[in-house]
């Protein structure tokens, strides 16, 4: 269990943040994913996300997204206050299309990841990773 | 798969021999007359390959009663299958008598009686006669340690681990992989894995967080029957999250299904006829990766501490689950030809303190290694009316004794027991030494801490550690039973997700429903926060049985179920 007073606020704090964001988190993340996409039809495929499951730190979670053949990649945290986390542009020589990076999640929440192709089609990926409070591990 | 068989011929054998002799009648001189080594041990040899598999230890050197958990739910895929079984369901799938001694150590009920008639389980060097006489048929069978072997008594607390690591030099143990070890600092893993031990620290799963490069080795290729074997290590998942990772703070661990996808084609390119994971994933997450990657022959898994007579098949994939604290061991025949697994022969074996000879060696070194503590382990404490006993996903009446001893000690509202799966167990009328209270609660972040909540974070945490047990899928489910209670009751509803699964939080003594504004006193221990502060977990307990003399814990209703 985590018990200091610190945590114990910070875990409040958060849980009531995200009590809070829900809606108003959601439609920024299609406000984002739209301005992406230009509201084109999104598609699965192509795209992988490596994510932990449980972030073993919420403050800093490393994440990795491929896409083979891809112009840009965006990634959004669905449940960040402002779910724009980055967004990697490959030019025609980068050697490959996948990038690595480390987030930061202010709770349990989708991360996701959509890709432009160099046709201009889009694809994404999503993984939903948990943050915890931790402890009690068997 | 010829498991079933092996297996039925013991339970036959020992229904027929007890037949309507009626429970907790026999002598425990019957149990050893009617078991002997000879049948515990009796094996069909098959093929080239033989892999011994023992797992969680949780250093107990000596024989131990253990109780198998009653309450065990599955949820999602799991729900209703292998190890969600207990009790009479489980004896049923498999063909087990009542009151035979395989009811004794795989299921819970009667426990105190049975455990009178067959005696303790497990002890080093019980486990080293297993061991020697399997090699005596397969003198090159591949011996494999899957973790939590570092810690869970006095005698390893105070040497740090050392007493197991010199123990599993001596079995002869080829390989192992990790959960708790790590919890004795990363400083001593290091010396540990660099200086002391005979056998190399295995795990795919283990990186460095600063580049997230693999930190450990990921594998071992070994030749065995003429054919070449790989060993793949997997740690538990979720170390700095479930444990205090401050204690190792450089290392990332995770599922990384990726990974290990990546490290099984490369030993296949190296060219490995066999592939074993030997895991501390725990069944579940073990049971879905087997399902998410091919290439795995074996999985020898860990963790959850299961103990599962028959293998279970995914796809091509067998899941070997072999119990905890030394009360089984697995032995797994492999018939090896043309570069796959023909065929497959397993059998759990119980080892049964008073039926299976100790090996001299060992006897020599467990006492060896216990005698500087020989006073300290045996002094008496106090007495015990109850059967002290820790597994179950809600309690045991070891985490209410201990939770009781918190709301004394410390003048607490609330006290809150972690739901670790390690701890022997104390049969009713038997003295409490000073060992009981440590194989219940040794391990190196022990401050029984006392701080305030509000209602509405206790129930958060509530939350939160339900959701790393009932989460429905089991990649997210992070580490142990629920954390256990005292002095408050509440409702769970196992089937809803995080954030509506606990409701009706009650003060016991007063009937009052938990207020989210209001602050309670809460005292607990095994904080994973660095500088926790508070007495010793054991000490709390000691001073609270001396206090009492004799202790009994009475049934506990506290929590009520649905959605199982």
């Amino acid at each position: 269990m985590n018990v200091t007073r610190r945590q114990t606020l910070a875990i409040g704090l958060g849980a009531a943040a995200a009590a809070a964001l829900p809606f108003g988190a959601m439609a920024a993340t299609e406000d984002d994913i739209a301005a992406f996409t230009g509201g084109a039809e999104v598609g699965e495929g192509g795209i992988t996300l490596t994510a932990p499951e449980i972030a073993e730190n919420g403050n800093t979670v490393p994440i990795e997204v491929n896409a083979p053949g891809a112009t840009a990649i965006v990634v959004l945290a669905a449940g960040n206050p402002n779910p724009g986390v980055v967004t990697f542009n490959f030019g025609p020589l980068a050697a490959s299309q996948s990038a690595s990076t480390r987030i930061r999640l202010a709770g349990t929440q989708d991360v996701i990841a959509i890709a432009k192709m160099a046709d201009g089609s889009f694809v994404q990926a999503s993984q939903s990773v948990k943050v915890t409070i931790g402890g009690c591990g068997g | 798969m010829i498991s079933r068989r092996d297996f039925l011929q013991v339970a036959m054998a020992t229904s027929a021999l007890y037949g309507a002799s009626g429970f907790g009648n026999w002598s425990r001189l019957a149990a050893q007359q009617v078991l002997s080594q000879d049948q515990l041990l009796e094996f069909d040899t098959l093929g080239n390959v033989t892999l011994i598999h023992i797992t969680d230890i949780h250093a107990q050197l000596m024989p131990v009663y253990f109780r198998e958990p009653q309450i065990n739910l599955g949820v999602g895929g799991a729900k209703g299958f292998v190890p969600h079984i207990t009790g009479a369901d489980y004896r049923k799938l498999y063909g087990i008598a009542d009151g035979s001694p395989l009811d004794y150590a795989l299921t819970y009920d009667d426990f105190t009686a049975l455990a009178r008639t067959y005696g303790r389980m497990g002890g080093m060097d019980r486990i080293a006669t297993v061991v020697n006489a399997i090699r005596a048929e397969r003198p090159d069978a591949l011996l494999l340690d899957g973790g939590d072997t570092w810690q869970g008594s006095l005698t390893a607390l105070e040497t740090n681990g050392g007493d197991m690591v010199r123990a599993m030099n001596a079995l002869g143990v080829e390989a192992m992989t990790s959960h708790w070890e790590f919890t004795l600092g990363i400083d001593r893993v290091t010396e540990i894995v660099e200086n002391e031990l005979n056998f190399p620290f295995l795990g795919a799963n283990i990186f460095d967080n600063e580049w997230d490069e693999p930190a450990y080795e990921p594998y071992q290729m070994f030749e065995r029957g003429g054919t070449k074997i790989a060993v793949i290590g997997q740690a538990f998942p979720y170390m700095p999250i479930a444990n205090p990772g401050w204690m190792f703070p450089g290392l990332s661990f995770g599922v990384r299904q990726e990974r290990m996808a990546e490290v099984v084609q490369e030993v296949r390119d190296a060219g490995a006829e066999v592939v074993v994971l030997l895991s501390h994933n725990g069944f579940d997450v073990d049971r879905k990766l087997a399902g998410e990657i091919d290439g795995i022959d074996v999985i020898l898994t860990g963790h959850t501490h299961d103990a599962l007579p028959e293998p279970v098949l995914v796809g091509k994939t067998h899941l070997i689950a072999t119990g905890s604290h030394g009360k089984f061991l697995a032995r797994v025949d492999l018939d090896v030809r043309d570069g796959e697994v023909k065929e497959l022969r397993h059998k759990l074996i119980p080892i049964f303190s008073d039926v299976i000879a100790p090996d001299p060696e060992m006897t020599a070194l467990v006492k060896t290694e216990r005698a500087p503590y020989a006073d300290r382990l045996g002094e008496v404490i106090g007495q015990t009316e109850s059967l002290l006993y820790r597994r179950g996903n809600f309690n045991g009446t070891w985490d209410d004794l201990i939770c009781n001893a918190l709301l004394e000690e410390r003048e607490a509202d609330i006290a809150l027991s972690p739901g670790f799966r390690w701890g022997a167990s104390v049969l009713p009328g038997q003295d409490i030494t000073r060992e009981d209270i440590f194989n219940a609660t040794a391990m190196s972040y022990p401050a029984a801490y006392r701080t305030e909540f509000t209602g509405e974070f206790l129930h958060v945490v509530l939350e939160d550690v339900a959701d790393n047990l009932f989460n429905p899928d089991p990649y997210y489910q992070q580490g142990g039973d629920m954390v256990r209670v005292g002095g408050m009751g509440y409702q769970i509803d196992i089937s809803q997700p995080q954030g509506s699964r606990i409701t009706d939080m009650t003060i016991l003594k007063t009937g009052e429903k938990i207020d989210p504004a209001k602050t309670y006193v809460v005292a607990g221990w095994a904080s994973v926060n660095e500088a926790t502060e508070g007495p010793p977990i054991w000490d709390v307990v000691e001073n609270y049985i001396r206090r009492n003399g004799t202790v009994s814990v009475e049934p506990n209703t506290s929590v009520k179920v649905t959605g199982a």
